[in-house]
């Protein structure tokens, strides 16, 4: 028989310091002052941001991957040919970055949706559709780089510099569909007359985001000094 | 509504359907059950493989009845063609690496016991968990139907070295669809993977109960925390390497595919990669694969011998410290697989130094427990014999590793049966007797009924003398220059130990038939077994405080408080000679 400890009646205990980080954005948290949100004493919310970390890892060291694969690959054989990386990925990283912002943009107007300093759920909603476009926009904006690419008759299979640059975009790319994904859920959440975003899930969709603009700038850094 | 400073998970509530109950089921408890059924259905597919392959070693143009229907190709009359006994070989490895020493020891008693041990009511994500399971499925389904495509399965082995596996079906029967499944299924199989990482990761660090500190966790607990962490990032680099894989397959690239190679009279329009790459892609995950399945039966194993012991061992920090340092030190080994494959000989140096080091925390570990053993009173049950197994053969099969660590001696060794014996000792048979001893022990706690101790111990020691009848010849066999992956050995130096293979096959055939007592045991109990108390082996840890078998929300909604780390025993208390860890009693001294 589990001995457990009956909890005292209801005690308003303060959050411990741990629970008092705010995780990210520098604006405080959604602890209302009374309504129907979660409050940061919910700590479902660390077990999410942990899971999004250990993700990341697990990103970066495919990633590594991709990274070794490359350079070892450039010392075998001797087809390494120079490809010029085509311009409209410059504008996709932009983009790409721009959507970073708007993310963040859309987090602070929630936050203060969430502290009561404004009724507007509408302002985050919109800010978190113009960073779903957006990483739309650069999904397609990549594609147009592949087309661009075929144009020039360089495939999959052309030389080894065309090989990793349709892997490694093609790779990113779908993990920022799924980021997008996870973009959709939390719209969706927001969407609903029940408001049941937990700031949790918010964090993590961010950090995702984010990590899919840091990795770009990483990939085109690789491509860059070495396709 | 109480206020705790516990976390508590997404609360799923108690399923009603038949499909949600024991199918699609968010529960962390029947997870762990199909990955257990999923691994011993894999374990017995990979063991009739294995009878097929020793059977034809012995017997090369024996006809074995009825292996036509599974391949008209590869066994023409039932008798196995050379391409068909390496792709029985493949298909053994496949299924015996991934979908049992992947899944029984760490995703089926991890699933099932770490939850509960840290005092929690579920896994931190049960949708991932759900998912990850089906995901292992179907990464299963996908393998196996590679039996059934008309070329079958590759032949390349569980190592899928490029070229062969990469040019296609030029390089032989099965490279065509049968390799691509493969890829695709191991694909799959890491997705599974890092989900199920990802999940054992965020419970252990998030949601442990009130007292249970990082410290005061069980060893197995430890185990599978670690054996997580090493998984994720493992797993992370195997994913890309089998999707380059696939290209170079389907796709025209050249990734590992070298020019000029001329295969089956046919001129490979590849050129410029390099094979070398997929051996250094692959055992960098290959490596720390081999820890994943060895580092969880340490931890059961641990966890049983103090039980049984009664008493904590000489030190479970150093332990936990030797652990970590093993899952440290795997991916900084890698190369040691490849000591002949032409890379440059210095760093055949680079890569032995760190593999004779990781041999210094495992040496300290199997002394922890020797040193523990001595002068206790050991309660002899199954589970604590196999536990005893498991420090023989990881001994015995531990220190050819010695050996196969200095590239000089792996020269000569490399790619014979003494490597063959190695990894079996400690893999094939240290590590699935660390599954045994789980089940041995969790098998009342997971289905309310006891096993026959009789049958289970009978299954021990028929076991324990089978495998070394198996296993330490390989050494000799190797040794004696006995070249691996060879379906008939035909070569003068190799006729003389052609009785050895057959006292060897003989031996296969009996432990293979052994394993039917427990077999029969697992399902007679389950149904037939005396019904069992909560805590029958008088064990401290949290999964012994709750019903057998448990609730649907582990404790019932409410958080336990714990008190003591996990080995409190041979303590004067009002239970006994141990403190269960929730017990807010302190030791009587």
């Amino acid at each position: 028989m589990a001995t457990v400890v009956q909890p005292p009646e209801h005690k308003h205990e303060d959050p411990s310091p741990a629970q008092q980080h705010t995780g990210g954005g520098g604006f405080g948290s959604f602890v209302p002052t009374g309504g129907p949100l979660k409050t940061l004493g919910d700590p479902s919310q660390e077990a999410t941001r942990t899971g999004i970390w250990v993700g990341l890892a697990a990103i970066t060291m495919s990633f590594a991957a991709f990274t070794s694969a490359l350079l070892v690959r450039q010392t075998t054989g001797s087809d390494w040919r120079h490809l010029t990386v085509p311009p409209i990925v410059f504008a996709n990283t932009i983009v790409l970055l721009a959507s970073s912002v708007t993310l963040e943009i859309a987090r602070r107007r929630l936050a203060a949706y969430a502290r009561h300093e404004s009724a507007d759920r509408a302002a985050p909603l919109r800010w978190l559709i113009t960073t779903l476009l957006l990483g739309l926009l650069f999904v397609a904006g990549q594609y147009a780089a592949w087309a661009k690419l075929r144009a020039e008759g360089l495939y999959l299979a052309s030389n080894p510099n065309s090989s990793f640059f349709y892997v490694l975009t093609a790779v990113h790319a779908l993990h920022v569909l799924g980021g997008l994904g996870g973009l959709l859920r939390v719209v969706a959440k927001l969407r609903n007359p029940v408001f049941s975003l937990r700031k949790s899930t918010m964090d993590a969709t961010s950090y995702y985001w984010h990590f899919m603009g840091i990795l770009w700038l990483y990939v085109l850094f690789v491509m860059w000094i070495k396709l | 509504m109480s206020e705790t400073a516990v976390s508590t998970v997404q609360q799923h509530a108690p399923p009603s359907s038949f499909i949600r109950k024991h199918i699609f089921s968010l529960d962390h408890k029947v997870i762990g059950k199909q990955y257990y059924a999923l691994a011993l259905v894999a374990v017995f597919m990979g063991m009739v493989l294995s009878w097929l392959m020793r059977i034809h070693l012995v017997w090369p143009n024996a006809p074995i009845p009825g292996l036509q229907f599974l391949s008209k190709a590869g066994a023409p009359g039932g008798v196995m063609t050379p391409e068909y006994y390496l792709s029985l070989l493949t298909m053994h490895g496949t299924l015996m690496v991934f979908f049992v020493l992947t899944n029984a020891p760490f995703a089926a008693f991890g699933n099932y016991f770490l939850p509960i041990q840290i005092g929690a009511e579920d896994m931190a994500f049960p949708r991932f968990n759900m998912m990850s399971f089906w995901t292992t499925f179907l990464a299963f389904c996908i393998l196996v139907t590679a039996f059934f495509v008309p070329d079958g399965p590759p032949i390349s082995g569980w190592t899928a070295y490029a070229t062969l596996s990469a040019v296609g079906p030029d390089s032989g029967p099965g490279e065509g669809l049968g390799q691509t499944l493969w890829g695709l299924s191991i694909f799959v199989f890491c997705i599974a993977s890092l989900l199920g990482s990802l999940n054992f990761i965020a419970t252990t660090l998030d949601l442990r109960t009130k007292g249970m500190t990082l410290a005061r966790m069980p060893i197995c607990t430890w185990a599978w925390f670690i054996t997580s962490c090493i998984a994720l990032l493992a797993f992370a680099v195997l994913m890309p390497a089998c999707l380059l894989l696939i290209l170079d397959r389907v796709a025209g690239t050249s990734f590992f595919i070298p020019a000029g190679l001329v295969i089956s009279d046919h001129l490979q329009p590849h050129s410029g990669g390099s094979p070398l790459l997929w051996q250094h892609l692959f055992w960098f995950f290959g490596h720390p694969e081999v820890y994943i399945a060895i580092l969880p039966a340490m931890g059961i194993v641990s966890h049983i011998l103090i039980n049984s012991m009664r008493r904590p061992l000489l030190s479970h920090k150093v332990i936990i410290y030797c652990m970590m340092a093993i899952g440290f030190l795997s991916y900084m080994v890698w190369g040691h697989h490849m000591f002949v494959s032409g890379m440059n000989p210095f760093s055949s140096l680079v890569f032995s130094f760190p593999t004779l080091m990781i041999t210094i925390p495992a040496t300290i570990m199997t002394l922890i427990w020797l040193g523990s053993l001595y002068g206790s009173r050991l309660r002899i049950s199954a589970a604590s014999l196999f536990a005893l197994g498991f420090l023989s053969m990881f001994v015995s099969g531990g220190v050819s590793g010695f050996f196969l660590a200095q590239p000089s001696i792996d020269i000569y060794l490399h790619a014979t049966y003494f490597v063959v014996g190695h990894f079996h000792m400690v893999m094939g048979v240290a590590a699935i007797f660390g599954i045994f001893a789980g089940t041995y022990f969790w098998f009342p706690k997971m289905t309310g009924h006891m096993m026959s101790e009789s049958l289970g111990k009978l299954h021990f020691w028929l076991t324990f003398i089978g495998t070394y009848c198996i296993f330490m010849p390989f050494h000799y066999l190797g040794l004696a220059g006995n070249v691996r992956r060879y379906s008939a050995f035909v070569d003068d130096f190799l006729v003389p130990l052609i009785p050895v293979h057959r006292f060897i096959t003989f031996a296969a055939l009996f432990t293979g038939a052994v394993q039917l007592i427990f077999l029969y045991n697992l399902i007679h109990s389950r149904f037939r077994g005396a019904p069992a108390p909560a805590n029958p082996w008088e064990c401290t840890s949290l999964e012994w405080t709750m019903p057998s078998p448990p609730p649907f929300d582990n404790f019932g909604g409410k958080h336990p408080v714990v008190y003591h780390d996990p080995y409190q025993y041979g303590v004067k208390s009002s239970t006994g000679d141990y403190l269960m860890q929730d017990s807010p009693e302190q030791a009587q001294t």
